[in-house]
Protein backbone atom coordinates (compact mmCIF):
# COMPACT_ATOMS: atom_id res chain seq x y z
CA UNK A 1 0.00 0.00 0.00
CA UNK A 2 1.70 3.45 -0.91
CA UNK A 3 1.79 5.78 2.15
CA UNK A 4 -0.65 8.10 0.52
CA UNK A 5 -3.25 5.68 0.26
CA UNK A 6 -2.38 4.88 3.97
CA UNK A 7 -2.82 8.58 5.64
CA UNK A 8 -5.80 8.15 3.36
CA UNK A 9 -7.43 5.65 5.15
CA UNK A 10 -6.39 7.02 8.43
CA UNK A 11 -7.64 10.24 8.33
CA UNK A 12 -11.43 7.82 6.98
CA UNK A 13 -10.96 5.75 10.33
CA UNK A 14 -10.08 8.99 12.30
CA UNK A 15 -13.64 10.74 10.84
CA UNK A 16 -15.63 7.46 11.31
CA UNK A 17 -14.90 7.53 14.92
CA UNK A 18 -15.27 10.90 15.27
CA UNK A 19 -19.32 10.49 13.80
CA UNK A 20 -19.69 7.94 16.18
CA UNK A 21 -18.65 10.06 19.06
CA UNK A 22 -20.04 13.04 17.87
CA UNK A 23 -23.84 10.96 17.11
CA UNK A 24 -23.18 9.53 20.47
CA UNK A 25 -23.20 13.20 21.94
CA UNK A 26 -26.11 14.31 19.88
CA UNK A 27 -28.27 11.44 21.13
CA UNK A 28 -27.43 12.31 24.92
CA UNK A 29 -28.28 16.17 24.42
CA UNK A 30 -31.66 15.67 22.64
CA UNK A 31 -32.49 13.11 25.43
CA UNK A 32 -30.45 14.83 28.20
CA UNK A 33 -31.27 11.93 30.57
CA UNK A 34 -29.06 9.92 33.27
CA UNK A 35 -29.71 6.34 30.82
CA UNK A 36 -27.14 7.98 28.34
CA UNK A 37 -24.96 10.51 29.58
CA UNK A 38 -22.80 12.63 27.24
CA UNK A 39 -18.95 11.41 26.08
CA UNK A 40 -17.54 13.88 28.00
CA UNK A 41 -19.38 12.21 31.64
CA UNK A 42 -18.29 9.04 30.45
CA UNK A 43 -14.79 10.13 30.36
CA UNK A 44 -14.98 11.87 33.63
CA UNK A 45 -16.30 8.98 35.54
CA UNK A 46 -13.62 6.40 33.05
CA UNK A 47 -10.74 8.90 34.96
CA UNK A 48 -12.14 8.79 38.37
CA UNK A 49 -12.26 4.88 38.25
CA UNK A 50 -8.99 4.85 37.09
CA UNK A 51 -7.67 7.19 39.73
CA UNK A 52 -9.12 5.19 42.33
CA UNK A 53 -7.68 2.14 41.40
CA UNK A 54 -10.97 0.69 41.20
CA UNK A 55 -10.86 0.24 37.32
CA UNK A 56 -7.39 -1.26 36.95
CA UNK A 57 -8.32 -3.69 39.22
CA UNK A 58 -11.29 -5.36 38.00
CA UNK A 59 -10.00 -5.12 34.50
CA UNK A 60 -6.86 -6.44 35.41
CA UNK A 61 -8.80 -9.85 37.10
CA UNK A 62 -11.02 -10.07 34.00
CA UNK A 63 -7.89 -10.04 31.74
CA UNK A 64 -6.37 -12.40 33.71
CA UNK A 65 -9.19 -14.65 33.57
CA UNK A 66 -9.69 -14.33 29.80
CA UNK A 67 -5.74 -14.92 29.48
CA UNK A 68 -5.83 -18.28 31.58
CA UNK A 69 -9.37 -19.58 29.73
CA UNK A 70 -8.15 -18.57 26.32
CA UNK A 71 -4.68 -19.94 26.57
CA UNK A 72 -6.03 -23.52 28.05
CA UNK A 73 -8.97 -23.59 25.51
CA UNK A 74 -6.45 -22.52 22.55
CA UNK A 75 -4.09 -25.72 23.71
CA UNK A 76 -6.57 -28.11 24.36
CA UNK A 77 -9.13 -27.20 20.66
CA UNK A 78 -5.71 -27.27 18.77
CA UNK A 79 -4.62 -30.37 19.72
CA UNK A 80 -8.20 -31.87 20.03
CA UNK A 81 -8.48 -30.17 16.51
CA UNK A 82 -5.94 -31.70 14.70
CA UNK A 83 -6.93 -35.21 15.97
CA UNK A 84 -10.11 -35.12 14.82
CA UNK A 85 -9.37 -34.20 11.73
CA UNK A 86 -6.41 -36.69 10.96
CA UNK A 87 -8.66 -39.24 12.19
CA UNK A 88 -11.52 -39.88 10.42
CA UNK A 89 -12.47 -42.81 12.95
CA UNK A 90 -11.78 -40.64 16.03
CA UNK A 91 -14.27 -37.81 14.10
CA UNK A 92 -17.11 -39.81 13.68
CA UNK A 93 -17.25 -40.92 17.21
CA UNK A 94 -16.64 -37.63 18.53
CA UNK A 95 -18.92 -35.03 16.15
CA UNK A 96 -21.65 -35.68 17.82
CA UNK A 97 -20.14 -34.99 21.26
CA UNK A 98 -18.67 -32.06 19.62
CA UNK A 99 -22.86 -30.74 18.39
CA UNK A 100 -23.92 -31.25 22.08
CA UNK A 101 -20.84 -29.37 23.51
CA UNK A 102 -21.54 -26.47 20.71
CA UNK A 103 -25.48 -26.08 21.22
CA UNK A 104 -25.13 -25.92 25.04
CA UNK A 105 -26.13 -22.72 26.12
CA UNK A 106 -22.88 -20.99 27.50
CA UNK A 107 -25.49 -19.91 31.13
CA UNK A 108 -26.08 -23.62 31.28
CA UNK A 109 -22.43 -24.87 31.88
CA UNK A 110 -22.01 -21.42 33.97
CA UNK A 111 -24.57 -22.70 36.32
CA UNK A 112 -23.75 -25.95 35.98
CA UNK A 113 -19.83 -25.33 36.98
CA UNK A 114 -20.95 -23.28 40.09
CA UNK A 115 -23.72 -25.85 41.27
CA UNK A 116 -20.82 -29.04 40.66
CA UNK A 117 -17.94 -27.12 41.98
CA UNK A 118 -18.55 -24.46 43.99
CA UNK A 119 -17.98 -20.62 43.61
CA UNK A 120 -14.69 -21.19 42.91
CA UNK A 121 -12.34 -19.58 40.66
CA UNK A 122 -11.32 -23.09 38.74
CA UNK A 123 -14.95 -23.68 38.44
CA UNK A 124 -15.46 -20.28 36.65
CA UNK A 125 -12.11 -20.80 34.35
CA UNK A 126 -13.65 -24.36 33.50
CA UNK A 127 -17.20 -23.07 32.31
CA UNK A 128 -15.27 -20.31 30.25
CA UNK A 129 -13.15 -23.23 28.53
CA UNK A 130 -16.11 -25.25 27.86
CA UNK A 131 -17.82 -22.80 26.27
CA UNK A 132 -15.09 -21.76 24.07
CA UNK A 133 -13.38 -25.06 23.40
CA UNK A 134 -16.11 -26.79 21.05
CA UNK A 135 -15.49 -23.57 18.15
CA UNK A 136 -11.72 -24.15 18.53
CA UNK A 137 -11.78 -27.72 17.89
CA UNK A 138 -14.78 -26.72 15.01
CA UNK A 139 -12.56 -24.43 13.62
CA UNK A 140 -9.01 -26.58 13.45
CA UNK A 141 -10.63 -29.26 12.23
CA UNK A 142 -11.54 -27.86 9.50
CA UNK A 143 -8.21 -26.58 8.60
CA UNK A 144 -6.68 -29.98 9.44
CA UNK A 145 -9.01 -31.62 7.30
CA UNK A 146 -8.21 -29.01 4.48
CA UNK A 147 -4.06 -29.78 4.80
CA UNK A 148 -2.49 -29.91 1.68
CA UNK A 149 -2.07 -33.91 0.96
CA UNK A 150 1.16 -33.13 -1.46
CA UNK A 151 2.82 -31.24 1.03
CA UNK A 152 2.07 -33.68 3.74
CA UNK A 153 3.50 -36.88 1.13
CA UNK A 154 6.19 -34.51 0.53
CA UNK A 155 7.53 -34.22 4.15
CA UNK A 156 6.70 -38.56 5.05
CA UNK A 157 9.19 -39.18 1.79
CA UNK A 158 11.50 -37.07 2.63
CA UNK A 159 11.14 -38.43 6.36
CA UNK A 160 10.59 -35.05 8.18
CA UNK A 161 9.53 -36.84 11.26
CA UNK A 162 6.91 -35.62 13.04
CA UNK A 163 8.06 -32.72 15.09
CA UNK A 164 9.64 -30.96 11.77
CA UNK A 165 6.05 -32.12 10.02
CA UNK A 166 4.21 -30.35 12.58
CA UNK A 167 5.80 -27.10 12.94
CA UNK A 168 7.08 -26.79 9.33
CA UNK A 169 3.94 -28.02 7.59
CA UNK A 170 1.04 -28.43 9.07
CA UNK A 171 1.15 -25.51 11.77
CA UNK A 172 1.50 -22.64 8.78
CA UNK A 173 -1.23 -23.86 7.19
CA UNK A 174 -3.34 -24.06 10.32
CA UNK A 175 -2.01 -20.48 10.91
CA UNK A 176 -5.05 -18.50 9.53
CA UNK A 177 -7.59 -20.80 10.99
CA UNK A 178 -5.71 -20.86 14.76
CA UNK A 179 -6.19 -17.05 13.86
CA UNK A 180 -9.91 -16.66 13.35
CA UNK A 181 -9.99 -19.17 16.21
CA UNK A 182 -8.34 -16.52 18.17
CA UNK A 183 -10.33 -13.28 17.36
CA UNK A 184 -13.70 -15.03 17.13
CA UNK A 185 -12.58 -16.51 20.62
CA UNK A 186 -11.45 -13.62 22.40
CA UNK A 187 -14.89 -11.44 21.59
CA UNK A 188 -16.63 -14.83 22.63
CA UNK A 189 -14.47 -15.75 26.40
CA UNK A 190 -15.07 -11.91 27.12
CA UNK A 191 -18.64 -11.64 26.98
CA UNK A 192 -19.11 -15.26 28.81
CA UNK A 193 -16.57 -14.13 31.55
CA UNK A 194 -18.71 -11.20 32.24
CA UNK A 195 -21.68 -13.41 33.20
CA UNK A 196 -19.37 -15.68 35.19
CA UNK A 197 -18.51 -12.90 36.86
CA UNK A 198 -21.80 -11.54 37.38
CA UNK A 199 -22.95 -14.77 38.72
CA UNK A 200 -20.41 -15.99 41.15
CA UNK A 201 -17.21 -13.91 41.65
CA UNK A 202 -17.00 -11.20 44.13
CA UNK A 203 -14.63 -8.91 41.45
CA UNK A 204 -13.82 -8.59 37.83
CA UNK A 205 -15.74 -6.55 35.54
CA UNK A 206 -18.74 -8.33 34.97
CA UNK A 207 -19.50 -7.83 39.13
CA UNK A 208 -18.74 -4.35 38.44
CA UNK A 209 -21.41 -4.20 35.81
CA UNK A 210 -23.76 -5.65 37.90
CA UNK A 211 -23.25 -3.18 40.81
CA UNK A 212 -23.67 -0.53 38.28
CA UNK A 213 -26.88 -1.77 37.15
CA UNK A 214 -28.13 -2.12 40.50
CA UNK A 215 -27.58 1.45 41.27
CA UNK A 216 -28.67 2.15 37.30
CA UNK A 217 -25.58 3.91 36.49
CA UNK A 218 -24.85 4.19 32.79
CA UNK A 219 -21.78 6.55 33.02
CA UNK A 220 -19.81 4.03 34.75
CA UNK A 221 -21.26 1.01 32.61
CA UNK A 222 -20.25 2.63 29.40
CA UNK A 223 -16.33 3.87 31.01
CA UNK A 224 -16.07 0.19 31.72
CA UNK A 225 -17.08 -0.80 27.94
CA UNK A 226 -14.59 1.80 26.87
CA UNK A 227 -11.65 0.70 28.65
CA UNK A 228 -12.67 -3.06 27.72
CA UNK A 229 -12.96 -2.32 24.17
CA UNK A 230 -9.33 -0.09 24.26
CA UNK A 231 -7.90 -3.08 26.23
CA UNK A 232 -8.91 -5.99 23.33
CA UNK A 233 -8.11 -2.86 20.24
CA UNK A 234 -4.53 -2.56 22.02
CA UNK A 235 -3.89 -6.97 22.08
CA UNK A 236 -5.64 -7.17 18.25
CA UNK A 237 -2.54 -3.98 16.89
CA UNK A 238 0.22 -4.66 19.41
CA UNK A 239 -0.07 -8.43 19.21
CA UNK A 240 -2.46 -10.59 16.52
CA UNK A 241 -1.32 -7.88 13.66
CA UNK A 242 2.37 -8.35 13.85
CA UNK A 243 1.72 -12.07 14.00
CA UNK A 244 -0.42 -12.20 10.85
CA UNK A 245 1.88 -9.85 8.96
CA UNK A 246 5.17 -12.15 9.90
CA UNK A 247 2.91 -15.28 8.81
CA UNK A 248 2.02 -13.61 5.65
CA UNK A 249 5.50 -12.25 4.51
CA UNK A 250 5.99 -15.21 1.70
CA UNK A 251 2.64 -14.37 0.28
CA UNK A 252 2.55 -12.63 -3.18
CA UNK B 1 24.51 -55.22 -9.28
CA UNK B 2 20.56 -54.58 -8.82
CA UNK B 3 19.25 -51.41 -7.72
CA UNK B 4 15.50 -51.84 -7.23
CA UNK B 5 14.39 -55.20 -7.75
CA UNK B 6 10.37 -54.84 -8.27
CA UNK B 7 7.35 -57.36 -7.85
CA UNK B 8 4.19 -56.15 -7.66
CA UNK B 9 1.43 -59.11 -7.62
CA UNK B 10 -1.15 -56.65 -7.37
CA UNK B 11 -2.03 -53.39 -7.24
CA UNK B 12 -5.70 -52.79 -6.23
CA UNK B 13 -8.10 -49.22 -5.90
CA UNK B 14 -10.76 -50.13 -4.00
CA UNK B 15 -14.02 -49.35 -5.07
CA UNK B 16 -15.97 -45.91 -4.25
CA UNK B 17 -19.17 -45.22 -4.31
CA UNK B 18 -19.61 -44.10 -7.80
CA UNK B 19 -16.76 -45.88 -9.52
CA UNK B 20 -15.52 -49.29 -9.47
CA UNK B 21 -12.47 -50.88 -8.23
CA UNK B 22 -9.68 -50.27 -10.17
CA UNK B 23 -6.38 -52.70 -10.81
CA UNK B 24 -3.59 -50.56 -11.49
CA UNK B 25 -0.77 -52.92 -11.51
CA UNK B 26 -1.21 -56.67 -12.11
CA UNK B 27 1.85 -58.20 -11.86
CA UNK B 28 4.75 -56.13 -12.71
CA UNK B 29 8.58 -57.52 -11.97
CA UNK B 30 11.32 -55.32 -12.75
CA UNK B 31 14.99 -55.57 -11.89
CA UNK B 32 17.24 -52.13 -12.19
CA UNK B 33 20.80 -51.93 -12.31
CA UNK B 34 22.50 -49.86 -10.07
CA UNK B 35 23.80 -45.98 -10.76
CA UNK B 36 21.56 -46.43 -14.39
CA UNK B 37 19.08 -43.63 -15.16
CA UNK B 38 16.40 -45.27 -16.32
CA UNK B 39 13.20 -44.20 -17.76
CA UNK B 40 9.99 -45.49 -17.79
CA UNK B 41 7.70 -45.23 -20.78
CA UNK B 42 3.63 -45.73 -20.85
CA UNK B 43 0.55 -44.23 -21.73
CA UNK B 44 -0.89 -41.52 -19.35
CA UNK B 45 -3.02 -42.97 -17.03
CA UNK B 46 -1.44 -46.10 -16.93
CA UNK B 47 0.10 -46.32 -13.14
CA UNK B 48 3.81 -45.00 -13.59
CA UNK B 49 2.68 -42.24 -10.44
CA UNK B 50 1.44 -45.37 -8.49
CA UNK B 51 4.33 -47.02 -9.23
CA UNK B 52 6.59 -44.25 -7.60
CA UNK B 53 4.48 -43.93 -4.81
CA UNK B 54 5.15 -47.51 -3.58
CA UNK B 55 8.83 -46.83 -4.45
CA UNK B 56 8.34 -44.07 -2.45
CA UNK B 57 7.02 -45.61 0.31
CA UNK B 58 3.99 -43.39 0.36
CA UNK B 59 1.65 -46.46 -0.70
CA UNK B 60 1.87 -49.33 1.36
CA UNK B 61 -1.40 -51.22 0.42
CA UNK B 62 -0.59 -53.60 -2.29
CA UNK B 63 0.49 -57.10 -2.67
CA UNK B 64 4.04 -57.83 -3.51
CA UNK B 65 7.88 -56.91 -2.59
CA UNK B 66 10.01 -54.14 -3.45
CA UNK B 67 14.14 -54.28 -2.76
CA UNK B 68 15.63 -50.99 -2.87
CA UNK B 69 19.43 -51.35 -2.53
CA UNK B 70 20.97 -48.53 0.11
CA UNK B 71 23.96 -47.18 1.48
CA UNK B 72 22.67 -45.04 4.33
CA UNK B 73 20.63 -47.05 7.20
CA UNK B 74 17.18 -46.61 5.99
CA UNK B 75 16.93 -46.46 1.46
CA UNK B 76 16.98 -42.38 1.07
CA UNK B 77 14.51 -41.45 -1.84
CA UNK B 78 14.86 -38.26 -3.71
CA UNK B 79 11.43 -37.73 -5.09
CA UNK B 80 10.73 -34.77 -7.55
CA UNK B 81 6.55 -35.07 -7.69
CA UNK B 82 4.82 -33.79 -10.26
CA UNK B 83 4.15 -30.89 -9.02
CA UNK B 84 7.22 -29.04 -7.42
CA UNK B 85 5.74 -29.09 -3.92
CA UNK B 86 7.51 -26.89 -2.56
CA UNK B 87 6.58 -25.17 1.14
CA UNK B 88 5.59 -22.01 0.03
CA UNK B 89 6.39 -20.36 3.64
CA UNK B 90 9.83 -21.17 3.41
CA UNK B 91 12.81 -19.48 0.77
CA UNK B 92 14.06 -21.60 -1.77
CA UNK B 93 17.38 -22.18 0.29
CA UNK B 94 15.26 -23.59 3.28
CA UNK B 95 12.62 -25.36 1.41
CA UNK B 96 15.42 -27.75 0.26
CA UNK B 97 17.73 -27.86 3.73
CA UNK B 98 14.19 -28.52 5.31
CA UNK B 99 15.20 -32.15 3.62
CA UNK B 100 18.56 -32.35 5.07
CA UNK B 101 19.93 -33.65 8.45
CA UNK B 102 20.93 -30.22 10.69
CA UNK B 103 24.24 -30.51 10.51
CA UNK B 104 24.69 -30.93 6.79
CA UNK B 105 27.42 -29.10 4.93
CA UNK B 106 25.92 -25.68 3.39
CA UNK B 107 28.61 -26.12 0.94
CA UNK B 108 26.89 -29.08 -1.36
CA UNK B 109 23.90 -26.90 -1.09
CA UNK B 110 25.65 -23.90 -2.69
CA UNK B 111 27.02 -25.97 -5.19
CA UNK B 112 23.71 -27.74 -6.15
CA UNK B 113 22.44 -23.64 -6.36
CA UNK B 114 25.18 -22.74 -8.90
CA UNK B 115 25.19 -25.49 -11.22
CA UNK B 116 20.83 -25.30 -11.41
CA UNK B 117 21.75 -21.36 -11.53
CA UNK B 118 19.68 -20.45 -8.42
CA UNK B 119 22.27 -18.83 -6.36
CA UNK B 120 20.50 -15.54 -6.79
CA UNK B 121 16.85 -16.38 -5.95
CA UNK B 122 17.89 -18.78 -2.64
CA UNK B 123 16.25 -16.32 -0.65
CA UNK B 124 13.21 -15.90 -2.59
CA UNK B 125 9.46 -17.19 -1.52
CA UNK B 126 8.67 -20.53 -3.96
CA UNK B 127 5.20 -17.93 -5.14
CA UNK B 128 7.41 -15.47 -6.56
CA UNK B 129 8.80 -17.87 -8.77
CA UNK B 130 8.11 -19.29 -12.76
CA UNK B 131 7.30 -23.03 -12.65
CA UNK B 132 10.56 -23.90 -14.65
CA UNK B 133 12.59 -22.38 -11.39
CA UNK B 134 9.92 -24.43 -8.56
CA UNK B 135 10.66 -27.50 -10.39
CA UNK B 136 14.60 -26.65 -10.75
CA UNK B 137 14.54 -26.26 -6.85
CA UNK B 138 12.38 -29.62 -6.35
CA UNK B 139 15.03 -31.18 -8.47
CA UNK B 140 17.50 -29.69 -6.15
CA UNK B 141 16.28 -31.09 -2.69
CA UNK B 142 15.96 -34.74 -4.35
CA UNK B 143 19.90 -34.49 -5.18
CA UNK B 144 20.53 -33.13 -2.03
CA UNK B 145 19.52 -35.81 0.41
CA UNK B 146 22.27 -37.90 -1.81
CA UNK B 147 19.75 -40.25 -2.28
CA UNK B 148 19.95 -44.33 -2.92
CA UNK B 149 17.41 -43.75 -5.70
CA UNK B 150 15.91 -40.60 -7.49
CA UNK B 151 12.25 -41.07 -8.39
CA UNK B 152 11.16 -38.12 -11.20
CA UNK B 153 7.88 -38.13 -11.94
CA UNK B 154 7.27 -36.52 -15.47
CA UNK B 155 8.75 -33.26 -13.46
CA UNK B 156 9.24 -31.63 -17.38
CA UNK B 157 5.60 -31.27 -18.06
CA UNK B 158 4.14 -28.08 -19.09
CA UNK B 159 7.32 -26.42 -19.45
CA UNK B 160 7.88 -24.65 -22.30
CA UNK B 161 10.10 -26.64 -24.54
CA UNK B 162 13.68 -24.25 -24.29
CA UNK B 163 12.98 -24.06 -20.49
CA UNK B 164 12.77 -28.32 -20.83
CA UNK B 165 15.50 -28.21 -22.46
CA UNK B 166 17.59 -26.30 -20.24
CA UNK B 167 16.23 -28.25 -17.36
CA UNK B 168 17.25 -31.30 -18.75
CA UNK B 169 20.67 -30.79 -19.16
CA UNK B 170 21.35 -29.49 -15.59
CA UNK B 171 19.90 -31.93 -14.40
CA UNK B 172 22.31 -34.87 -16.69
CA UNK B 173 24.87 -32.31 -15.20
CA UNK B 174 24.07 -33.23 -11.71
CA UNK B 175 23.55 -36.59 -12.39
CA UNK B 176 27.06 -37.00 -14.11
CA UNK B 177 28.55 -35.17 -10.95
CA UNK B 178 27.33 -38.01 -8.44
CA UNK B 179 25.82 -40.96 -10.29
CA UNK B 180 22.98 -42.96 -8.43
CA UNK B 181 19.95 -44.81 -9.57
CA UNK B 182 17.32 -42.64 -11.35
CA UNK B 183 14.03 -43.78 -12.43
CA UNK B 184 12.41 -41.50 -14.35
CA UNK B 185 8.76 -41.54 -15.72
CA UNK B 186 7.53 -39.70 -18.78
CA UNK B 187 5.29 -40.42 -21.49
CA UNK B 188 7.41 -38.29 -24.13
CA UNK B 189 9.48 -40.80 -25.88
CA UNK B 190 12.21 -38.45 -26.96
CA UNK B 191 12.83 -36.75 -23.98
CA UNK B 192 13.25 -40.46 -22.70
CA UNK B 193 15.30 -41.20 -25.44
CA UNK B 194 17.51 -38.29 -24.68
CA UNK B 195 17.94 -39.05 -20.84
CA UNK B 196 18.08 -42.55 -20.19
CA UNK B 197 20.34 -45.68 -20.20
CA UNK B 198 17.72 -47.80 -20.56
CA UNK B 199 14.05 -47.74 -21.63
CA UNK B 200 11.42 -49.46 -19.86
CA UNK B 201 7.94 -49.70 -21.10
CA UNK B 202 4.45 -50.16 -19.55
CA UNK B 203 1.45 -51.29 -20.54
CA UNK B 204 -1.99 -49.42 -20.10
CA UNK B 205 -3.58 -50.75 -16.67
CA UNK B 206 -3.28 -53.06 -14.96
CA UNK B 207 0.01 -52.13 -15.68
CA UNK B 208 2.83 -54.83 -16.95
CA UNK B 209 6.13 -53.97 -18.34
CA UNK B 210 6.48 -54.84 -21.63
CA UNK B 211 10.17 -54.55 -22.48
CA UNK B 212 13.71 -53.18 -21.85
CA UNK B 213 15.55 -51.17 -23.92
CA UNK B 214 19.35 -49.80 -23.91
CA UNK B 215 19.91 -46.54 -25.39
CA UNK B 216 23.42 -46.49 -26.59
CA UNK B 217 23.76 -43.33 -28.03
CA UNK B 218 26.81 -41.59 -26.34
CA UNK B 219 25.66 -39.21 -23.59
CA UNK B 220 27.86 -36.05 -25.40
CA UNK B 221 25.53 -36.63 -28.45
CA UNK B 222 22.19 -36.91 -27.11
CA UNK B 223 21.48 -33.11 -27.78
CA UNK B 224 21.24 -34.23 -30.97
CA UNK B 225 18.00 -34.29 -32.50
CA UNK B 226 18.35 -35.93 -35.69
CA UNK B 227 20.29 -39.04 -33.97
CA UNK B 228 17.34 -39.11 -31.28
CA UNK B 229 14.61 -38.97 -34.14
CA UNK B 230 16.57 -42.36 -36.06
CA UNK B 231 16.57 -44.27 -32.57
CA UNK B 232 13.03 -43.33 -31.86
CA UNK B 233 11.76 -44.54 -35.69
CA UNK B 234 14.44 -47.40 -35.38
CA UNK B 235 12.56 -48.20 -32.01
CA UNK B 236 9.16 -48.10 -33.40
CA UNK B 237 10.27 -49.85 -36.47
CA UNK B 238 11.74 -52.93 -34.56
CA UNK B 239 9.46 -53.13 -31.45
CA UNK B 240 5.84 -52.67 -33.49
CA UNK B 241 4.01 -53.38 -29.99
CA UNK B 242 5.37 -49.83 -28.68
CA UNK B 243 3.96 -48.37 -31.16
CA UNK B 244 0.33 -49.78 -29.98
CA UNK B 245 0.99 -47.55 -26.79
CA UNK B 246 2.00 -44.26 -27.34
Amino acid sequence: MTSTKLSHYRTLNLLSILLFIGLWQGLALYLSDNSLPTPASVTEVFWQETLSGQLPYHLGVTLLRLVSSFAVAMLLGCAIGIVLGRNQKLDAFFDNWLVIFLNIPALVTIILCYVWFGLIESAAILAVVINKLPNVVVTIREGTRALDKDLLEMARCYHFGKRKTLVHVIWPQLHPFVMGATRSGLALIWKIILVVELLGRSNGMGYQLHLFFQMFDVAGILAYTVAFVAVIQVIEILILKPLDRKAGRWRR
Amino acid sequence: MTAIRIDIVDKTYPSQRQSPGHRAIADLKLELPSNEFICLVGPSGCGKTTLLNILAGLDRDYRGEITVEHRHKTPKIGYVFQNPRLLPWKTVRENITLALPTDHDPKTVDALLDTMQLTDAQQVYPERLSLGMSRRVSIIRAFAIDPDVLLMDEPFVSLDAPTARQVRELLIRLWQQRPHTVLFVTHDLREAIALADRLVFLSSPPMQAISEIRVNIPRDKRDDETAIEAFRQKLLQDHPEIRALL
